[in-house]
């Protein structure tokens, strides 16, 4: 056939839909008037308002997907239930990461309209890595994600902490992106394809797996784990976390995480999926050391965005948990999980950009001291956040755990959920330190009062989600478990 | 005849003070003050007003569990939210619903500090205590009694004394790390049999081998809730910083946690594993009970005495427990009553000259009774319960436990005596140092005798432990079947097993 078959593009919509417009909003910030810090503030409100709708309009494109298996683009690009789910969470934490930020970018100066449009170029990458469906696919849509993160942890230009952040995060992360390519080429060398459903339809099959190809997968999961920051890879979490701004912060914590545990996940469970025995172990072992890690290292932080880097540290240990069961409830367990970590990480982060002494952002544990006396809301709300990132139960945080470890039982992983559990209690003195601080301390001089009307509506809907959470958790619990379903049919 | 989800009405009325006391607004900080105590008097007394339904209306002819509300929660694990009250949970729920508006009379003068959030936090704390006798759910019950610990952190923590800090770190990881033991053999069960039903799960029999590890992970969190040697040492700490009302719910709610778990999950479904671990418990209890009287009698804190005497009683409950016939596991049952009511008097007997005097050191007292005689007399009476004497609930407990474990094993049985002997050492030892003596302290000449609200606090205490010394039937009817019930069941299953016998039978 001479003319090239036009590629069946509705399963793609949302992504193609947000990249036209992202490429008009790019053409309408260019063109608008500039020169003065007034002007880049009105641009930088507009097109983050125009952003935030885009996004939102992109979950609703996606809810039309939500069906059967569609595959296209020469099958690079797979959308699935378990795909449209992972979108939606990741489209709602860029929306709330837009939202969050716009105060904190103007009061530094820093209110560039590239900001968003930049977070939705990262976005639009981890939708991509989301559908990958072949290495190759999967290979550029991480990048996408990557390179826009790391012009986004330097957009402080003139902050020397944070172009240090940036520096770091981009070095790092170049080299994980050479593992991941690494293995790549690897598993291609060795098993003569990159498409996920032929690697998977080779190894159902049977036949003996070499060294080479579990070396590959190897490489794969370490470059995967850079970007999950997992025990041992997660050496520039802490650094990276405390020295971006704190609007990045809030979104590097979420989005990527999610973006790259949902490609984790397809990976594994996909074509891999039979060579479970393979990876099990390493998985493990990751994910002991990421709950240990984010749970010890995290006692003596004073930095309250490092607090956090360790606590996302362990959070991922925790999630990894349900991906070392390998089983449906175990996918289950990681994306009810992550659905909770989002609510929870934005609110607690929304709690932190509202931290200001003088109009200056403070970021020490002890700034929060007798918070419970000079604003008891806001210290009701962080420590309805800290109570649930401990897990404690009636709190959202709880069910993400329980669900975790009920598919790690299932899998007769016992020891994993003991070391889990125990861990959390070990992860909990740090969380209610901060509690003990806000309400048990004497109060110093007290913060700002003003929080503003964005980040009233974030940390009201998050901190109603966390409390009430118990009351009817069955539409998180349901949709996530035809995701999961949809994964490991595919 | 009741159609009301009266269980659930009951567990969340609460709440609704909570949100009461959350809208009051008004520009006198003190109207917001009084205001937020009445409400939270008003909405406990009206808690406990309609847990009498449960007093008049209780079937005490059957062992099912009664008031059953039965809906389902999270459906793709067949978790539901499954209420219900037996003989054994029933009695317990009547004591939180009568210790808490005593507990909100007892602050109403010493807290002046964020009285609105302190009693916001005993609201709270009473839900979740009553959701925890009432739950019928394996994750029902370990959300209501992992919940717990948030309000008690705070109480702790905010309105407690020097080394707050501390105590409330230490008893919110102590009870966590038993908690979440429980919550990884809570999955396990869940695995194993398919359901999180309590009263399913009762019925099912976990192989052997599975039994003893799922026993000894409920019994870390058990054994450190009620608490047991070795690892009560959160509890004087948690006692000796806590405020009075704290100290009081404390004693008398939390701590029946461990005790009333046992009784609910450790014997019905891990029957062989019981009783194969029987030595264990006893070993733990009797020493329990002979070292942490002796402990007390050296204590110079007055709270921290109370405390340990507290660990020995509740060595008694866990003897009780594990004998595993009737008179055993009634006295255990009658003896977490009576020790909820005695210690909680005890603590509120402290709290009046701490809030007169602002310290707990005993020596720091004496001659009491030359200037407070009415404080003597109510000190004396519950003392005397604690101690044990006939004609007080104290009596009934001990000696019943006393009879089952004389029955099952008369070497505990001796060393239990033995721990009567020290307990009424410590505590007249205690009240002599108190309340006699010359009245020498300058800061004590001046003290006055208890008011009106203090007499007033005490005197449900007191009827009731007069009643339950005097006429115990009126509270053994509530659980004799139950109790039968599950006695029968632990045999039929051990039967079935055929492997051992109920020890001593």
């Amino acid at each position: 056939m001479l003319m090239t078959e036009m590629p069946n593009i509705v399963p793609a919509l949302p992504e193609l839909f947000l990249a036209g417009v992202i490429m008009l909003l790019l053409m309408f910030g260019v063109f608008q008037k500039g020169g003065t810090s007034d002007n880049d503030e009105a641009t930088f409100r507009i097109v983050s308002m125009l952003t935030i709708v885009t996004l939102i309009l992109a979950v609703f494109l996606l809810i039309p997907l939500a069906g059967p298996r569609s595959i296209t683009f020469a099958d690079m690009f797979v959308t699935d239930n378990f795909a449209v789910f992972c979108k939606a969470l990741v489209l709602i934490a860029a929306a709330l990461g837009i939202l969050m930020s716009r105060d904190f970018m103007e009061r530094h100066h820093v209110a560039r309209f590239e900001f968003p449009i930049l977070i939705v170029f990262a976005a639009l990458g981890m939708l991509l890595m989301i559908s990958a469906n072949d290495l190759v696919s999967l290979y550029v849509g991480l990048e996408m994600q990557s390179l826009s993160l790391y012009v986004l942890a330097s957009i402080q230009r003139d902050d020397s902490r944070a172009t240090e952040a940036g520096l770091k995060y981009f070095v790092l992360g170049a080299v994980a992106s050479g593992l991941l390519l690494y293995g790549s080429s690897l598993v291609y060398g060795f098993a003569g394809t990159t498409n996920f459903d032929a690697l998977a339809g080779l190894f159902s099959a049977g036949g003996d797996v070499s060294t080479g190809l579990v070396i590959g997968i190897v490489f794969i999961m370490a470059g995967l784990s850079f970007k999950i920051s997992a025990v041992p890879f997660h050496m520039w979490t802490p650094d990276v976390y405390e020295g971006v701004p704190t609007p990045v912060t809030a979104f590097f914590a979420v989005a990527p995480k999610i973006a790259a545990l949902a490609l984790l996940l397809r990976v594994l469970i996909g074509p891999f999926g039979d060579l479970l025995v393979h990876w099990q172990q390493i998985v493990i072992v990751i994910s002991v050391l990421s709950m240990a890690l984010g749970a010890l290292a995290a006692i003596n932080q004073k930095n309250i965005k490092r607090l956090m880097a360790y606590s996302s540290i362990g959070h991922v240990g925790y999630a990894l948990v349900g991906l070392a069961a390998g089983t449906e409830s175990g996918v289950h367990g990681v994306l009810v999980y992550l659905a909770i970590y989002l609510v929870m990480n934005i609110g607690t982060f929304a709690c932190i950009l509202c931290m200001r002494r003088g109009g200056v952002m403070v970021e020490g544990i002890n700034d929060l001291a007798g918070l419970g006396k000079t604003h008891p809301l806001l210290a009701a709300t962080i420590a309805i956040f800290m109570f649930s990132l401990a897990g404690i139960p009636p709190l959202a945080g709880f069910f993400g755990k329980l669900y975790v470890f009920v598919a790690a039982i299932d899998a007769g992983l016992y020891i994993l959920a003991i070391i889990g559990v125990v861990t959390s209690v070990v992860g909990a003195f740090y969380y209610l330190r901060i509690i003990k601080v806000m309400y048990f301390d004497d109060p110093i001089d007290a913060l700002d009062s003003n929080i503003g009307r964005e980040m009233t509506f974030v940390i009201g809907v998050t901190s109603v989600i966390v409390i009430l959470f118990f009351v009817y958790p069955s539409p998180v619990l349901n949709t996530a478990k035809i995701a999961a379903a949809a994964l490991l049919a595919g | 005849m009741f159609d009301l989800p009266l269980l659930t009405i009951l567990t969340f009325a609460p709440l609704v003070g909570v949100l009461a006391i959350l809208i009051i607004r008004h520009d006198d900080p003190k109207v917001v003050v009084t205001n937020a105590r009445n409400v939270a008097l008003f909405v406990t007394t009206g808690v406990f007003v309609l847990s009498l339904i449960f007093w008049f209306g209780f079937d005490k002819t059957t062992a099912d569990f009664q008031f059953v509300e039965q809906v389902p929660w999270m459906e793709d694990f067949g978790i539901e939210y499954h209420m219900g009250v037996d003989g054994i949970s029933v009695l317990f729920v009547l004591l939180t619903t009568l210790l808490t508006p005593i507990c909100i009379l007892a602050s109403w003068n010493s807290i002046q500090e964020r009285v609105k959030e302190y009693m916001i936090s005993f609201l709270i704390l009473e839900t979740f205590m009553i959701g925890m006798f009432c739950a019928l759910d394996l994750f029902l019950f370990y959300i209501f009694f992992e919940a717990v610990l948030i309000p008690m952190f705070i109480i702790i923590g905010i309105w407690g004394g020097a080394r707050r800090v501390y105590a409330a770190f230490k008893m919110f990881l102590y009870t966590l790390l038993g908690s979440v033991l429980m919550l990884v053999a809570m999955l396990t069960m869940y695995y194993h049999a398919g359901t999180t039903n309590v009263v399913e799960l009762m019925g099912y029999s976990f192989p052997i081998e599975t039994q003893k590890w799922l026993w000894l992970a409920f019994f870390a969190s058990f054994a450190i809730k009620v608490p047991m040697w070795p690892v009560h040492t959160w509890l004087p700490d948690a006692h000796v910083e806590a405020p009075t009302a704290g100290s009081v719910i404390l004693a008398g709610v939390l701590l029946k946690f461990g005790g009333y778990g046992l009784l609910r999950f450790s014997l019905p479904m891990m029957p062989e594993a019981s009783v194969y671990f029987t030595p264990l418990v006893f070993s733990l209890s009797a020493i329990a009970v002979i070292y942490t009287s002796l402990v007390a009698l050296a204590q110079e804190d007055m709270k921290k005495l109370i405390a340990y005497s507290s660990v020995a009683h509740m060595g008694f409950v866990t003897i009780g427990v594990f004998t595993f016939n009737t008179q055993g596991i009634e006295g255990a049952i009658y003896q977490m009553l009576s020790h909820g009511v005695v210690s909680a008097a005890l603590f509120l007997i402290v709290g009046v000259v701490y809030d007169r005097i602002h310290t707990r050191e005993i020596d720091a007292y004496g001659g009491l009774v030359s200037r407070m005689p009415n404080y003597a007399i109510v000190f004396m009476f519950f003392a005397m319960a604690s101690v044990g004497l006939p004609g007080t609930g104290g009596f009934v407990g001990e000696v019943l436990v006393l009879v089952g474990v004389f029955k099952v094993n008369t070497w505990v049985a001796a060393l239990a005596s033995l721990g009567v002997i020290l307990g009424a050492a410590y505590t007249l030892y205690l009240y002599r140092r108190i309340i006699f003596g010359e009245l020498t302290k300058e800061n004590l000449m001046k003290i006055k005798d208890m008011s009106r609200r203090e007499m007033l606090i005490f005197a449900p205490l007191l009827i009731i432990t007069l009643w339950m010394g005097i006429y115990p039937s009126s509270f053994l009817d509530f659980m004799h079947v139950s109790v039968a019930h599950l006695i029968d069941q632990m045999e039929t299953s051990l039967a079935a097993s055929g492997s051992l016998n109920v020890a001593g039978r």
